[in-house]
């Protein structure tokens, strides 16, 4: 296909909505799916035939809108109106909705698009999500997909599109920050006939999902991203490692990557030039430790997922020791935008060192769990209280958790901090994929980090010392603070072993494991010495204040 | 060298084989096919045998160990049947600051088994899960393959007693 004919079908397209003088989209992604969101579509497909509507009103199943508090969503243009909570079984209220297209929503259950949890936002990643049926690539066209690669292909030469995503100052979304464009350079730079592109869809810090909405909310979005950097690095194969546990983001990337092929934006000769680029998906299993570039390689070449050390870097010998660059969904979702609107746009958003938006999954003691993007450089506050909608039940706001097992809990007084990547490192934690899990006042930290160090300590592959040995140790003390039975000076211990397996694990996972230990001990050491010298968990969550426990003469 | 013979028998007349032989061909035998083969096998059977290690061993030219390696390594790998019904809680930050310990709790009081055990009557399976990224929803369960968002105990028990028949 070349741009005119996209062009083409792109014009088609929205003359075709045009007709349309309402559009109600539901969301099918899979949170609102499992609140039973495809019976609330259907249900409404088919009120609009019983009220005669066929011809104005265009009811369409979408990707997520965020809020996924108040799910299943339903939106309803072009007033922008959001209806929460719709039941699947409440006919009066979805014959009402279809009959109220003009006039006023049903006060109930509409909530206005101004609350700022919607009008905060600066959607870049996530811009299409809930707005396009993600099964349907005319859709993702009819927004200006596949437009930056047609007239990227054959147009810019492949240094262009490198040069354009090194000046937009984006970094990695994984969790790492490294400058994409410095990576992509390299890889371009790299000898080799043969180079892979890899996504990295291995979502595995618990609390996030981030990868998981875009890929079921707009798949094309993310292949469009990858043949860019195929285009740009001079690779013609790439390969998505997407978790097993994500089956409908499997599912809809599968029927995306078919139906790219059908029209040749992927296969051979993209935009009827030599450049060619296929896609294969392929699924993990399992494997905390895979999200890790050099243990996701092994898995895609059908192995045991474990690290090995570094250098050479996957960008020199990567995949079947070829040269090999590995992103994360996130970032290869940012750079179509970037090459449509240009690297000076981009980089005007955000902070210095941290360009663009962040996509956040806020969830744990937080009113309005969801999904949101962000430009970098917001404030903890803000997203909490202002998006969030703050904590449940009146109770107080203790810590956020952020970058999963690798990352730490912020405290009360890093509120007004600017989320950032250096900013959030300097609090003892990391920006991670973008979980943020707000815990309340009754939280308890010393539970919070035995919670993490079992993680790892389980998804530990076993090849480094450090790590394999270092989480159970750290683990066994953690347990016995929290049983009671722990002695003033575990907490040096903690400390000083977990600042060694900082210093001497193999792999990421295992460098970072002790840090929601030492994040803890740094700024709620005093609940630590309660559990210690009291034998008293204050917040009631740890075996020592368990009143059973109490009896057997503890 | 040594030869080998260029397709292996399938084990059986099961025709569940079929879907397996056709994943290895999609792939072309390739070792790096090795996981991708592995899926297919536990989506036709359930879990993972000797039987099929062995099978899908010799069909890619890998040794057993190496097949049984990669099937022990990964936590979505089974290399026992599962039960009638699978209960699957889920274990993430999200749903652990929400109450998933309770619903464990509520499940092993209920069926007598814990995480990764299946009750001696082959009725139901009970898995943990690190993330299945229904955070916003927490805490969440998963009764075969349906996701039950905002589970809680009661809920839960009720339909454990369903399937283990203690209703009947």
């Amino acid at each position: 296909m070349t741009l005119d004919e996209l062009l083409e079908i792109r014009e088609r397209e929205q003359e075709e909505l045009k007709k349309y003088d309402h559009k109600v989209n539901v969301s099918v992604a899979a949170g609102c799916l499992s609140l039973h969101s495809d019976q609330v579509l259907k249900v409404l497909q088919e009120e609009v035939k019983k009220q005669g509507k066929e011809k104005t009103c265009k009811v369409t199943g979408v990707g997520c809108m965020g809020l996924c508090a108040m799910g299943p969503l339903v939106r309803c243009e072009p007033q922008h109106t959001y209806y929460r909570s719709v039941p699947c079984d409440n006919p009066e209220l979805l014959e009402a909705i279809i009959a109220n297209l003009d006039g006023n929503p049903v006060p109930e259950f509409s909530v206005s698009p101004d609350i700022p949890f919607f009008a905060q936002q600066q959607k870049i990643v996530l811009e299409h999500c809930g707005e396009i049926d993600p099964e349907r690539i005319e859709d993702s066209i009819a927004v200006g997909g596949y437009e930056a690669l047609l007239t990227s292909v054959g147009h810019r030469t492949r240094d262009e599109v490198v040069q354009e995503i090194i000046k937009s100052g984006l970094r990695g979304r994984g969790g790492g920050g490294y400058p994409t464009g410095l990576k992509w350079s390299m890889v371009a730079k790299a000898q080799g006939e043969q180079k892979y592109v890899i996504c990295n869809a291995d979502e595995g810090d618990p609390g996030a999902f981030m990868d998981r909405s875009v890929l079921e909310s707009d798949p094309h979005r993310v292949l469009e991203g990858m043949a860019l950097a195929g285009y740009a690095v001079g690779a013609t194969q790439g390969y998505i490692y997407c978790r097993a546990e994500y089956p409908l983001a499997v599912k809809r990337l599968k029927i995306a990557i078919r139906q790219a092929e059908k029209m040749g934006l992927l296969g051979k000769n993209i935009g009827e030039s030599s450049f060619g680029f296929e896609i294969e998906v392929r699924l993990g299993a399992g494997a905390f430790v895979c999200g890790e570039e050099t243990a996701l390689i092994a898995s895609v070449e059908g192995k045991r997922g474990t690290p090995r050390p570094r250098p050479p870097f996957p960008a020199y010998s990567g995949l079947y020791k070829c040269p090999t660059l590995l992103n994360n969904v996130e970032t290869f979702a940012n750079i179509a935008p970037i090459i449509r609107k240009g690297s000076a746009w981009f980089a005007g958003i955000g902070t210095e060192k941290s360009k663009g938006t962040k996509v956040f999954a806020l969830v744990g003691d937080v009113n309005n769990t969801g999904l949101l993007e962000v430009p970098m450089g917001i404030t903890l506050r803000d997203l909490v209280f202002k998006l969030g909608g703050g904590i449940p039940d009146n109770k107080k706001f203790k810590a956020v958790q952020t970058g999963g097992p690798s990352g730490g809990c912020i405290p009360e007084q890093f509120l007004d901090m600017q989320v950032d990547y250096e900013s959030l490192a300097r609090a003892g934690s990391i920006m991670g994929s973008g979980g943020m899990i707000v815990m309340d006042e009754t939280a308890c930290m010393v539970d919070v980090a035995k919670f993490f160090m079992d993680f790892t300590r389980d998804e530990s592959c076993g090849k480094c010392i450090p790590c394999r040995v270092g989480t159970t140790q750290l683990y066994g003390l953690l347990n016995r603070i929290s049983e009671g039975d722990g002695r003033m000076e575990d907490l040096d211990t903690l400390e000083r072993l977990g600042g060694m397996v900082n210093r001497t694990a193999l792999c990421g996972l295992g460098q970072t494991a002790p840090n929601p230990v030492r994040s803890t001990l740094r700024y709620f050491r005093e609940e630590y010495e309660t559990h210690i010298r009291d034998k008293r968990c204050p917040q009631g969550k740890c075996s020592v204040s368990n009143p059973a426990a109490a009896k057997q003469g503890k | 060298m040594q030869a080998y013979p260029e397709q292996v028998p399938l084990p059986s007349v099961d025709k569940r084989w079929k879907l397996v032989e056709a994943t290895m061909r999609r792939h072309g035998h390739k070792p790096s096919s090795l996981i991708e083969v592995l899926h297919t096998v536990q989506e036709s059977f359930g879990y993972l045998d000797s039987v099929s290690l062995r099978f899908v061993a010799s069909s890619l030219r890998l040794p057993l160990s190496e097949v049984y390696g990669v099937a022990t390594y990964y936590h979505f790998f089974n290399l026992k049947p599962a039960g009638e019904h699978t209960c699957v809680v889920c274990m993430g930050t999200g749903c652990y600051v929400k109450g998933a310990g309770n619903l464990m709790k509520a499940i092993e009081e209920v069926t007598h088994v814990t995480a990764g055990e299946t009750t001696a009557d082959g009725k139901v399976s009970v898995v943990s899960a690190r993330c299945i990224g229904s955070c916003s929803l927490a805490p969440a369960a998963v009764f075969d393959g349906e996701v039950m968002p905002k589970a809680d105990p009661e809920m839960i028990k009720a339909q454990m007693r369903r399937w283990m028949n203690h209703d009947a």
